[in-house]
């Protein structure tokens, strides 16, 4: 079995209301799935089940490996401008709790979160405070910090919200090029880019509707270089045989 | 001005004030990022229920405000960690809570005639020899910890989802983190009071961090910025005979604006 995670017949609820009904989702060993859907449809939640923040009312998630080795990227990268961290620091904060130096970090430590800058090419950025990067270069430190779990699959939580066009796509030929060596989530409202560099989508609004990408191209007319959302977005909702005849 | 460096009080003001200058530096850094202040005032201003509670049973103040505070900020820190969104409420509560059952049970005592206004405008002149152990003692526990525990510290106040994420403990250390405030607020309430308590937490901490990208090095600059607001507006308060706690704060409200007005 080369699935790094299955979900079976998962559910989950906020006090009564249902978010997420009966998902079954499998991610595998060097995928690329882009989770897309309306807000509130239960995407972000998803994720923190995978991660074990929340636990899920009934069904299960099974991983061939330890959590801990999961990468994570959250959301809102960009709140908290002001705070005095370097980049190194964030990324020093990646490293797996439990052994630790007595004080501050270790040789091994500080070498493998310089490294993981490197990785992202951030190193020279190493010194600079976090709010005086780029929305692109932040995001690119925080990948840097998930690689430092050195994780077999990295979830990324609309890793290009409020990020300039040049930044959006630094990013995505990054997790391209991360893609080589592990599996990447992306969680997204671009679906347009998304679709340029993701394997897989799954539409997440209550229940999942998974689609590998030659599928979704079936369903909207590919003719067209720029493909339209809304199209895309029935094409890959809750009813897959869209009959897709809004006009451009 | 320097001959009254021989008197005794003065030189207990002075190690008063440097003291307590170190440990509002550094909490007051981790208040700041964590954005708690109104969580600290809270903290600070309940504890008069504490001071209220040792007038009338006759035991040291100090314990007594400490030990209120303390326990406040535990109920505090329970109560935040499982609601966030009414966090402002339950910290307006106990805030008058705290004032309020202070202010009662001075009323009750007999006779009562200890100086309110020292409480709440502070008296560093008035220092005795023991709180100057006790700020000693907090100083090395705070810098211990925090030194210890920078890591965790930093990122629970950076990233707290990730940090738990990470596997740290982040309600054991927000709650250390609440508790290390509410010693430092009760420490400092004998330097510049309870009511200007919270402008000797965030005035030198918001110097710092302008001229800090890390937040080690903001804490030391707040520290050091503290120390210099303290001493300065000590000298001023003897020069012209007015209250510390005030010549304080506005020593430290003066220089930032003259920082804020030339930076940038």
């Amino acid at each position: 079995m080369n699935n790094l995670i299955d979900i079976n017949n998962l559910s989950f609820s906020y006090n009564k209301s249902k978010v997420l009904e009966d998902i079954n989702l499998s991610i595998k060993a060097n995928d690329f799935l882009a989770i897309i859907g309306p807000n509130g449809g239960g995407k972000s939640t998803l994720l923190k089940l995978i991660l074990g923040l929340v636990k899920p009312k009934s069904g299960n998630i099974s991983s061939t490996y330890d959590k801990n080795r999961i990468g994570y990227v959250p959301q809102n990268t960009n709140l908290n401008l002001n705070f005095p961290i370097t980049a190194l620091e964030v990324v020093l904060m990646g490293h797996i709790g439990g052994k630790r130096p007595l004080f501050g970090y270790s040789k091994e430590e500080l070498n493998c979160a310089k490294n993981s800058l490197e990785k992202v090419g951030m190193r020279k950025f190493l010194n600079s405070k976090i709010g005086s990067l780029s929305g692109g270069q932040r995001q690119r430190v925080f990948i840097a910090r998930a690689l430092c779990a050195n994780p077999k699959i990295m979830l990324l939580d609309e890793p290009t919200a409020s990020i300039d066009v040049k930044g959006q796509t630094e990013v995505y030929e990054l997790l391209k090029e991360l893609n080589k060596t592990m599996s990447i989530v992306v969680v997204s409202h671009d679906i347009s880019v998304l679709l340029n560099y993701a394997k897989n989508v799954a539409h997440i609004n209550k229940n999942l509707v998974y689609h590998t990408l030659d599928n979704v191209h079936k369903n909207v007319n590919s003719n067209d270089e720029h493909l339209c959302e809304v199209e895309l977005l029935a094409a890959l909702g809750n009813n897959p045989s869209c009959g897709c005849d809004h006009a451009h | 001005m320097i001959e009254a460096l021989q008197y005794e009080f003065i030189q207990n003001a002075l190690m008063a004030g440097i003291l307590i200058s170190i440990a509002a530096g550094i909490i007051g850094s981790l208040v700041i990022v964590n954005r708690i202040t109104f969580l600290a005032g809270g903290i600070a201003h309940s504890s008069y229920g504490g001071i209220g509670i040792a007038i009338y049973f006759g035991i040291p103040v100090l314990l007594g405000a400490t030990v209120f505070a303390v326990i406040t900020a535990i109920i505090i820190a329970a109560l935040t960690l499982n609601d966030k969104k009414r966090i402002d409420s339950i910290i307006g509560i106990m805030w008058a809570t705290g004032m309020a059952i202070g202010i009662v049970f001075v009323d009750l005592t007999p006779g009562y005639n200890v100086d309110l206004m020292s409480y709440l405008f502070g008296s560093i002149i008035a220092v005795p020899t023991n709180d100057i152990w006790y700020m000693l003692g907090l100083d090395i526990v705070v810098v211990a910890l925090v030194t210890f525990f920078y890591r965790e510290f930093l990122a629970i106040s950076y990233d707290s989802q990730f940090a738990q994420l990470r596997g740290i403990n982040i309600k054991f250390f927000y709650t250390l983190l609440l508790i290390l405030a509410a010693l430092t607020v009760v420490a400092a309430i004998k330097v510049v009071g309870l009511i200007l308590v919270i402008a000797l937490l965030t005035i030198p901490t918001y110097l710092g961090e302008i001229f800090s990208n890390t937040l080690s090095r903001m804490m030391i600059l707040s520290s050091i910025f503290a120390t210099f607001f303290t001493i300065f507006g000590l000298s001023v308060s003897y020069m012209y005979d007015i209250s510390s706690g005030a010549s304080i704060i506005l020593v430290a409200v003066l220089s930032l604006i003259v920082v804020k007005l030339f930076k940038k």
